[in-house]
């Protein structure tokens, strides 16, 4: 590609818009997030523009700390299983015939169209005891008597991943699709087995796609606040609920703006972490 | 707060139907004057407000009405002080949650109301009115509803007589519960069962012991909720057998031949009231006293508990309502009452230490 400098300023133009958009919607509501956080609350949504950091003093607390555990908990959980489930998926999926392709790709979009309130009130009749999976495993003798799932950690695992998979198999597939089969039938005329060659050949040579797309499942799940509501007990309520708790429910603003820069600042430095980390293994 | 979406959907159509369709035309503007604007929930509030109350206000007075939708929670009470202080009133008068009328109450928001000129309003229960400290009217009562034990009659036959059955532990796992401490009312139901009475939340040593009781609901609670639509789906079904809940909204799941039903308890249900309050910035407060003493006749009363299956405001023997028309909305039973002062001032210390209780 060939890149040089605009010569004249009015070279620039065609980037105004972007920047404008990026700093009318981004950075203006942003830096408005950051100010809210130091404002002095006066309850019923009022708040006196007041420099204060009485906020951050009451986030740094072992409750919030523990808060933070269980969002991350979560998170790491789901990025985890929808990369262990999404990347076999995938790559069984560019190897598939192109209707196949196509069938799942359109499945796997619809997911997307779904409202997350919708996948939650499901999710929680499926893994009921009086109309889901517990009527089953109990008919199929699995069970003595139908139980319920739900709400559960695992529920909120189940519901998140679901949201999740689509994810996945859309940052993958376009890295997967770009694979030499000569690849696999190298290693399998080598003596690899097709496990092997999927294991000890695709997935290390993949090793930096699938790090960063489970880091973006990882910080996409961290947003994730109704799904906890819906399907989790109150330990497994992720600090994103207490954010809409304080915002939606005890119109506390400067609170939930100084919960939601905690929970962004950590985010940055642990992806910052995991991103060097990668690159010094990457190296090695 | 919670209530319209409580009472919405199935309810709504229900009541919907019912209705001739002549009923909910719109308000027309009357020649030479801007209607009075009046704010109540959207949903099924407003629309049965659009039909039963607001034409009949209209022909008893003359005063055109603008009905308002007005979202729950305090999303509303932040509009209202946003445009009193360019001096614009979106509505003149508003349905508010207790909590929201004292805040409003603290800017000086209400317009201080004049007595002599409703009448009615001495008909309205004393707990439900709210004064300024140098006695001006701010709020007057406007409807009230309750939320009782409610029970999966298919799992639980026999009814039940006191909240403190909810700590049994026959019921492990079985409860739903709303999840706020500023929802669930939990600390006067408790404080009210096991200590006495809700003076019992004096200090911070009380409520923390009257908290220390809660937890121990935790190991029976199967479903701490934010969203009536769960529970109630849940409770239909026998999914969660047993819980909070409000008392008409059972009651009308009952009629649709659910097998659920709502358990008024020995220590009372748990009482809440949506007030109205008058924008001090409003060019129309004579016409607002008008409203609010219509709407605090016991006739009126009596018509909103039929209709709109709200608890009156007034005393039951001032109303024509048959005993069970009564039953079906309200009880003798003295009610438990949140202590909203508490609520008011203490909100973010009890939304922590709740908040603690719950998820530690």
């Amino acid at each position: 590609m060939i890149q040089s400098r605009p010569r004249t300023p009015l070279g620039y133009l065609p980037i105004l818009l972007p920047a404008f958009a990026l700093i009318a919607f981004y950075i203006v509501p942003f830096g408005s997030m950051v100010g809210m956080s130091f404002f002095h609350n006066l309850g019923g949504g009022a708040y006196e523009e007041v420099f204060t950091l009485e906020n951050y003093a009451r986030l740094v607390s072992p409750f919030f700390l523990s808060v933070l555990g269980t969002s991350f908990e979560v998170a790491f959980l789901v990025a985890l299983f929808a990369i262990v489930i999404g990347f076999p998926f995938t790559y069984l999926l560019v190897n598939a015939r192109r209707g196949t392709q196509v069938f799942w790709l359109i499945v796997m979009l619809s997911v997307l169209s779904l409202s997350e309130a919708i996948i939650g009130f499901a999710w929680s009749t499926l893994l009921s005891r009086t109309a889901g999976i517990g009527v089953l495993f109990e008919a199929l003798g699995l069970t003595e008597k139908a139980q319920s799932y739900a709400p559960s950690l695992g529920a909120v695992l189940a519901g998140v991943t679901y949201i999740a998979m689509p994810y996945a198999v859309l940052l993958l597939y376009p890295i997967l699709s770009r694979i030499e089969p000569d690849i696999e039938q190298a290693s399998r005329t080598l003596g690899a087995s097709p496990l092997r060659a999927f294991f000890n050949v695709i997935v290390p040579m993949h090793r930096t796609p699938i790090v960063v797309s489970f880091v973006m499942i990882f910080v996409f799940t961290l947003g994730s606040y109704l799904l906890p509501q819906i399907l989790g007990r109150p330990t497994n309520w992720t600090l994103s609920v207490v954010i809409s708790d304080q915002a939606l429910l005890q119109s506390n603003m400067p609170f939930a703006a100084a919960l939601s820069i905690f929970l962004m600042t950590v985010t940055i430095l642990l992806v910052l972490l995991v991103t060097l980390i990668n690159r010094k293994g990457a190296k090695a | 707060m919670m209530k319209s979406s409580a009472l919405s959907r199935r309810t709504l159509l229900k009541t919907a139907s019912a209705l001739p369709l002549t009923l909910a035309a719109p308000a027309v503007l009357r020649a030479g004057g801007e209607p009075l604007k009046v704010g109540v929930y959207g949903g099924y509030f407003q629309d049965s407000f659009d039909s039963f109350v607001y034409p009949e206000f209209t022909k008893a007075t003359g005063i055109e009405i603008e009905s308002i939708a007005v979202p729950t929670g305090e999303a509303w009470l932040i509009q209202l002080q946003q445009a009193a202080r360019a001096k614009r009133a979106p509505a003149d008068v508003s349905m508010m949650a207790t909590v929201s009328i004292m805040r409003g109450m603290r800017t000086g928001l209400w317009a201080p109301l004049d007595e002599t000129a409703m009448p009615n309003v001495s008909n309205i229960l004393p707990t439900l009115i709210n004064r300024y400290d140098d006695d001006g009217l701010a709020a007057v009562g406007a409807v009230s509803w309750y939320v009782t034990v409610a029970t999966n009659t298919d799992v639980f036959p026999q009814p039940i007589e006191s909240w403190a059955e909810l700590w049994e532990p026959k019921y492990e796992d079985s409860l739903g519960l709303l999840a706020l401490v500023s929802n669930s009312y939990l600390l006067e139901i408790t404080a009210k069962t096991f200590f006495g009475g809700t003076d019992y939340l004096s200090s911070d040593e009380t409520i923390r012991e009257v908290l220390a009781k809660v937890a121990e609901l935790k190991p029976n609670t199967r479903l701490w909720y934010r969203d009536e639509a769960q529970f109630e789906q849940a409770l239909k079904s026998g999914e969660i057998p047993i819980g909070q809940y409000y008392h008409d909204v059972t009651g009308l799941a009952a009629a649709d031949g659910f097998p659920v039903r709502s358990n008024f308890p020995k220590e009372g249900g748990l009482r809440e009231s949506g007030n109205w309050g008058v924008a001090r910035v409003s060019d129309k407060i004579d016409q607002a006293q008008v409203f609010i003493d219509y709407m605090s006749q016991p006739s009126v009363q009596a018509m909103l508990a039929r209709n709109l299956g709200t608890a009156p405001n007034v005393a039951r023997e001032s109303m024509d309502l048959t005993d069970e028309e009564f039953a079906a909305v309200s009880s003798d039973i003295e009610p438990v009452i949140p202590r909203y002062d508490l609520h008011f001032e203490r909100t973010d210390w009890l939304n922590q230490i709740w908040a603690e209780m719950l998820q530690a």
